[in-house]
């Protein structure tokens, strides 16, 4: 048992103040499953192989996401590992946007190569020439699904490979507590201590 | 799984058949089945239970995990029936055992007196169905406050709220910062600030365990059973009558009628996609104010040529949505508002009619900010000018999330003919049958309400100290998530399509009872109302069928 679990424990035998501990004795295993199975999903280890993008094709997709997301004083796409969490859509839930994954790379490719003439990768460009290219193709359907997944990789349950260590909540100030008590916010402990 | 739970044959002619094991049919199949009555309900999603519930937003909004899947089953969309109808997500609605009453946000509004009787005191509206209900607030109180007392609802009686015999079970819940700015906010505009009447318990009752104020009610299943659904309160009571089987994975195609207009049974499909026929004595249809509608016009026959009880032709038509008008603001401290439930706070001060506005129309406004992470960072609810991605996208995602509230205006929708529920000739599911058609124009006077809503939300927002205050226009809305009018009750036949005991006019032995009973919208909390009247029309239902009064086939 964790420490996590531990404080779960704690905390319903303090939510369940008021009830006899016959009511509670019966009824706490039931309750602790419950909660310990909506718990589960986000504890699970992420994956850490690719299964649809290849190395070199990870290295650009990751190079996208990271300018929709960047890293700043803040950890961003890249350490969230969202490029887990599209590989993984691309091989299971979101099958269908394979090819435009695959023809989305390859039209980055003349994208960038067209306007930054002797330039390799668009993940060797500059930052702002990645920005530059990106601004280029904005409105194209691959990088409206390219930004959707990123976005959702970044604040999706870790379970599915990206939002690693919790690094989009975190950004936000979201908690998956799966209890809370209060005061919640500013606002309330405020109103309660004028009463 | 209770051992006691029976298990009836098909053949077996049951004393009620009921379709959807939702916020009503719950509540029928409990009462019907704890005086005795042998029942069987047929629901077409799956019996999951909390244990099978968790917070994963992915497999809650995008794999609809307790809705309706519009890949199976596809809507189609128009805003006139001249418009050509397109196949878009028109509506959504609980699909499983317990219905949108697993995922729904808890609001629990009892209706006013005025709801029931509002033709009378302010006349007729022209080219609409305005109507007074033919029951009044009166007839609906103690089923309102058994509703309240058997489901477990917390709150406290406000200004504006109607009599009640009974105060409520449960106090409220904890306020959060949202209602502690809707409460600021009215006390400087002169306004009344109430504590929100929830189904959601803040302490242990009748077995269940308190909220853990975890935050994820509204779109998710509560792994607690705090959340007074019908899963979680008399479903389980019902099946431990022994005299009632939930029968799930369901999906009715037809409700069977004899020679002499007597419905017979009900023919479903079974999880394999086989046909199942289940005899019954009288059939109870709470399918949801969208589905009930397009269950009864797929329904026809010889007899019965525009669908099964429409001699009115009134099935599916006077479709509700409800309206809303919203404002957002941005504060200087945290709010955090996704710990904890939906709403703590309501205002009342603007639910009735004003003709002085010069229109119709009334509401009630709440402060929330319901929007999970993904959700908000699509795009939901950030100030306008943020741009889609990039360095100051992530800035607004960080600076945003904690501090942001929106207040949300409830409105009235009237109910006009043309708004409807039909059958597609098209488009079908994934059963064969035609898909729904869903034909939508708000009423100009539900724009005029949700605009006078959002800008009592920009002043409220203003009131409560707001540093940045926005609210986007109105638009007519293409998408429903309330579901009401489309099988109205009333005295007369020829302008309704149940009587005031959700009796059909037209087939003795069937009743219909969910969202569609509606004849006027309410306020945009119909849950309440929904369980009141199924209450009611259970006593009523158990009443004739003793009485020999329900002549079956």
């Amino acid at each position: 048992m964790n420490t996590e679990d531990v404080s779960r424990r704690l905390f319903l035998i303090r939510s369940l103040t008021g009830v006899s501990s016959a009511w509670l004795a019966l009824r706490l295993p039931e309750i602790i499953s419950a909660q310990e199975h909506a718990h589960h999903a986000a504890q699970s280890e992420a994956p850490t192989k690719l299964e649809f993008f290849s190395a070199e094709q990870a290295t650009e997709i990751e190079a996208v996401a990271a300018q929709i997301i960047p890293t700043d004083d803040t950890p961003g796409a890249r350490e969230a590992r969202v490029i887990y969490f599209i590989d993984r859509a691309l091989t299971t839930f979101d099958k269908e946007k394979q090819p435009q994954y695959v023809k989305g790379l390859r039209e980055l490719q003349v994208k960038q190569k067209k306007m930054f003439k002797n330039s390799a990768k668009f993940s060797s460009l500059s930052s702002d020439d990645q920005i530059k290219v990106l601004k280029s193709i904005e409105k194209s359907a691959f990088f409206e699904t390219v930004r959707v997944h990123t976005i959702i990789g970044f604040f999706a349950d870790p379970s599915y490979g990206g939002n690693y260590d919790k690094i989009g909540w975190k950004l936000i100030g979201f908690q998956d507590d799966f209890y809370f008590k209060p005061p919640f916010g500013y606002y309330d402990r405020e109103y309660n201590e004028a009463k | 799984m209770n051992l006691q739970t029976p298990q009836f044959e098909p053949q077996t002619q049951v004393d009620f058949v009921v379709i959807g094991a939702g916020a009503a049919g719950g509540i029928i199949a409990k009462e019907l089945s704890s005086v005795g009555f042998q029942v069987v309900v047929l629901e077409q999603g799956p019996y999951l239970k909390e244990k099978d519930f968790d917070h994963d937003e992915i497999k809650n909004f995008q794999q609809h995990a307790l809705v309706n899947d519009w890949s199976k089953q596809p809507t189609t969309f128009r805003k006139t029936p001249n418009a050509k109808a397109r196949v878009q997500p028109a509506i959504i609605y609980g699909r499983m055992v317990g219905g949108g009453n697993v995922h729904f946000t808890a609001n629990y509004w009892r209706f006013h007196e005025i709801d029931f009787i509002e033709r009378s005191k302010l006349g007729t509206i022209s080219g609409t169905g305005f109507d007074d209900w033919p029951i009044t607030y009166a007839e609906l109180e103690p089923y309102y406050t058994k509703a309240e007392w058997e489901l477990g609802i917390s709150g406290e009686p406000g200004p504006f709220d109607p009599p009640r015999s009974k105060p409520y079970p449960l106090p409220p819940l904890p306020i959060k910062s949202s209602g502690a700015l809707l409460a600021k906010g009215a006390r400087k505009l002169g306004w009344h600030a109430q504590a929100a009447p929830m189904a959601i318990i803040p302490q242990p009752y009748r077995g269940r365990s308190a909220c853990s104020h975890c935050g994820f009610c509204e779109g998710f299943g509560c792994e607690m059973k705090a959340k007074s659904s019908t899963l979680a309160t008399v479903i389980p009571e019902a099946e431990k009558t022994g005299h009632c089987e939930i029968r799930p994975n369901s999906y009715v195609r037809k409700i069977e009628t004899d020679n002499a207009g007597r419905a017979t049974g009900v023919i479903y499909f079974d999880e394999k996609k086989s046909e199942v026929f289940q005899r019954a004595k009288a059939v109870v249809l709470c399918a949801n104010g969208a589905e009930s509608a397009r269950l009864l016009l797929i329904s026809k026959s010889n007899l019965f040529p525009n669908g099964l009880a429409n001699s009115s032709g009134l099935v599916g038509k006077y479709l509700m949505f409800n309206a809303g008008g919203f404002a957002t603001g941005v504060f200087e401290h945290e709010l955090n508002e996704f710990k904890s439930v939906v709403v703590t706070r309501i205002i009342h001060d603007f639910y009735d009619s004003d003709p002085k506005r010069g229109f119709y129309g009334g509401g009630g406004i709440d402060m929330r900010f319901d929007v999970t992470p993904i959700g908000f960072a699509l795009g939901g609810a950030l100030p306008r000018e943020t741009p889609r991605w990039g360095a100051d996208y992530k800035k607004a995602l960080r600076d945003h999330y904690t501090r942001t509230v929106y207040s949300f205006g409830h409105t009235t929708s009237l109910p006009v003919e043309r708004n409807s529920i039909s059958l597609d000739p098209l488009t079908k599911d994934a059963w064969g049958l035609p898909a729904m058609r869903v034909t939508y124009k708000d009423h100009p006077d539900d724009l005029k309400i949700a605009k006078f809503f959002s800008d009592r939300g920009k002043e409220l927002l203003e009131a409560a100290g707001a540093k940045k205050v926005w609210a986007a226009p109105v638009e007519e809305q293409q998408f429903g998530v309330h579901l009401l009018g489309t099988c109205r009750m009333g005295n007369d036949p020829k302008r309704s399509v149940v009587n005031k005991y959700h009796q059909a006019h037209d087939v003795p032995n069937l009743f219909v009872c969910d969202g569609s009973s509606f004849v006027t919208s309410g306020r945009g909390q119909p849950t309440c109302t929904i369980q009141a009247l199924a209450y009611r029309a259970a006593d009523h239902i158990a009443r004739m069928a003793k009485s020999g009064e329900i002549k079956s086939a």
